[in-house]
């Protein structure tokens, strides 16, 4: 068709096919391109942005940009203070969602997003084959067959940026007659309404919150009580933004929180019945509401990829990874964006890091390319030498500015290779519980981390060679800067030792 | 293995450490608890690292290790992490995955809570951690 000859990336053969067009998709190509890697990106959607074209439904991300930061845009420190910027090497591309934000909100709303990422497109000259469905997969020895609306695509190592973006309804009866999060209707249409919403995480509370004004009575209903992300010290559980409902509920404002499971809804009417069992027992509870929506999540839409071994699990169906974000049951087979919050990594006091958004999925990715590039391609990565003098400052400076540390905590670090035959040498960012098990190297690393009373300290990692890595935690500081004579004492007694085979 | 919330509870239901459980309670402790996936070789618990969870095994196997011997190995419906949140310690064993690993996870920090709101989980616990004592005592005498 002549309207489809200037679609780049046809149906082929290449090295890596990339799936998807959100953030995951676009970092791993854009890191794919800086090495030189010949890959296609194929999406079925028609533009850039993935799920930021449609959600969060109430137009506002959970996000923060904060446009005027300590240090320049460009600095790589400004990262911290900009979690929805795809990361670029180039000044003139880092840090672009700040220039369009329009100054109410360090929350970009969602269309600020939008043109976020298609910015970030434009300037760096990505290319995406958009209108390209996959469609299915098949294996080739061990290579992979892409199948897509348009066609074959055959390739060596395939990454999948396809989001956690399937809506998912528990298959409880009386489910199928309500609708999901994705198709809630504009809030007008509420005004009086006795809502009920099953689920009890932050797209619960996002509908909760939009609704407060329009809806008579808001039920929301899980088996456990609400999180919330200020007493978990993390992103986990519902964000300070949507926490207004949880005041109503207790000023007796209108809005309820049951603690039960849902074994049945009927329809009563022109509304429902919902049979609920509370938690802690006690005889069947129903709840009369005109409006029922499952925010009840969403799974990955990973087509037939189980046909071909690669193992998934949870309630999300996420594939089983390696800390590298490759399938644990297909080599070759990788996942990019919010996927790679499969990967549990050291989850240190149950807190997960931050894969699931922008701001840890786009270190994942450029780890993940890194290492796909070694790996598959035997692109030999520079590793920067480093003056053993300066090894402490690097550390602290890193367990101070780095934003992969910060946003990433206990899941990425800085390693250094402490090499008798070569030196100290600089490995970059890795995965933190890769590093730990890894009985390779004499090396060192330092994360950031959080404990359960909310404290956050470095954390420092010394691997001897062919041994385990053990740990050390240094103490915190209260204005978080790590690069005071007390740390560098405590860091230097620590290395004393094993950094001196290779302070050569 | 993705389970459906339906089989995830029906599973829990099927061992022993949930057994006095009703199902309301069952699917508060699937809600309650994360599912996650280990690959191979991978170490899960760490000797003498901190921050540890608790684990519930639903499907393949851990080999316990401790100095780098091998003291034990769990499977499915065993579970593991509890020792060192009940004592404030770090773990003075590892434990790696010998197969890919898919368990139930609970932070540290909320492990008391939830013993607390499911005391039959606690005593089925308890019972399990005497017979590990009375075998650990029969093996030194």
């Amino acid at each position: 068709m002549p309207e489809r000859t200037d679609r780049p990336f046809p149906p082929g053969d290449y090295p890596v096919v990339v799936v998807g067009s959100g953030p995951g998709g676009l970092q791993t190509s854009y890191y794919l391109d800086r090495l030189g890697i010949d890959h296609a990106v194929i999406s079925a959607d028609p533009s850039p942005g993935g799920m930021f074209r449609h959600f969060p439904f109430f137009q506002r991300l959970l996000s923060w940009t904060k446009p005027y930061g300590p240090v320049p845009r460009d600095d790589r420190f400004y990262e911290w203070y900009d979690w929805n910027s795809l990361l670029a090497e180039e000044p003139e591309n880092k840090a672009i969602m700040p220039e369009l934000m329009d100054g109410s909100s360090s929350f970009p709303s969602r269309p600020e997003m939008e043109r976020n990422l298609a910015t970030y497109v434009e300037r760096t000259g990505l290319r995406v084959r958009y209108g390209c469905t996959w469609e299915g997969t098949r294996r080739d020895g061990d290579r992979f067959v892409l199948q897509t609306s348009d066609g074959e695509y055959h390739c060596q190592v395939a990454i999948f940026a396809v989001g956690v973006a399937q809506p998912f309804k528990p298959d409880t009866p009386g489910f199928e007659h309500v609708a999901h999060y994705v198709d809630t209707r504009t809030p007008d249409t509420y005004a009086g309404k006795r809502l009920f919403i099953a689920g009890k995480e932050n797209s619960a509370f996002e509908l909760a919150t939009g609704l407060l004004q329009w809806a008579q009575r808001i039920v929301l209903c899980s088996p456990r009580p609400a999180k919330l992300s200020v007493n978990t010290h993390s992103l986990l559980g519902v964000r300070a933004r949507y926490i207004q409902p949880v005041e109503d509920r207790i000023l007796g404002g209108g809005v309820f929180m049951l603690d039960a499971s849902i074994n049945r809804i009927d329809r009563l009417g022109s509304g429902f019945r919902i049979l609920c069992s509370r938690s802690e027992g006690g005889a069947e509870l129903a709840v009369d509401a005109d409006e029922v929506i499952a925010a009840t999540g969403f799974v990955c839409p990973l087509r037939d990829l189980a046909d071909i071994g690669v193992s998934m699990f949870g309630r999300s169906q996420l594939p089983s990874m390696t800390n590298y974000w490759e399938s644990a049951t297909v080599p070759g087979v990788y996942f990019a964006g919010t996927i790679g919050q499969g990967v549990s990594g050291m989850k240190k006091y149950g807190l997960p890091a931050n894969s699931g958004a922008v701001h840890g999925a786009r270190y994942n990715a450029r780890t993940m390319v890194y290492h796909v590039a070694r790996k598959h391609f035997n692109v030999d990565l520079p590793m920067p030498a480093v003056e053993p003098a300066r090894l402490v400052d690097m550390l602290l400076e890193e367990a101070t500015r780095a934003p992969e540390l910060w946003n990433q905590k206990s899941y990425l670090a800085r390693s250094f290779l402490l090499d008798p035959s070569t030196g100290i040498l600089d490995e970059g960012i890795v995965p933190l519980a890769d590093f730990v098990d890894t009985e390779g190297l004499a090396a060192v690393a330092i994360a950031v981390e959080t404990d359960d009373t909310g404290d956050i300290h470095p954390a420092v990692y010394v691997r001897e060679q062919g041994r385990p890595a053990v740990e050390t935690l240094l103490s915190s500081q209260s204005l978080h800067d790590f690069r005071t004579a007390e740390h560098r004492a405590q860091l230097s007694s620590l290395l004393s030792g094993v950094t001196a085979g290779a302070a050569k | 293995m993705a389970l459906s919330p339906q089989e995830l509870v029906d599973t829990l239901a099927g061992l022993s450490l949930f057994a006095d459980l009703s199902r309301p309670q069952l699917e508060q402790v699937a809600h309650k608890m994360t599912e996650e996936s280990y690959p191979v070789g991978q170490r899960i618990l760490r000797q003498g690292f901190t921050g540890t969870g608790f684990y519930v095994i639903l499907d393949g196997e851990v080999v316990v290790k401790i100095d780098g011997d091998e003291r034990a190995r769990l499977q499915k419906g065993d579970f593991f992490g509890e020792m060192s949140i009940l004592l404030g310690e770090p773990p003075v064993a590892d434990v790696v995955t010998t197969r890919q690993l898919h368990v139930l996870h609970l932070g540290g920090p909320e492990l008391e809570g939830f013993l607390r709101d499911h005391p039959p989980v606690m005593y089925r616990m308890l019972k399990t951690v005497a017979l590990r004592l009375r075998n650990a005592s029969r093996l030194r005498s």
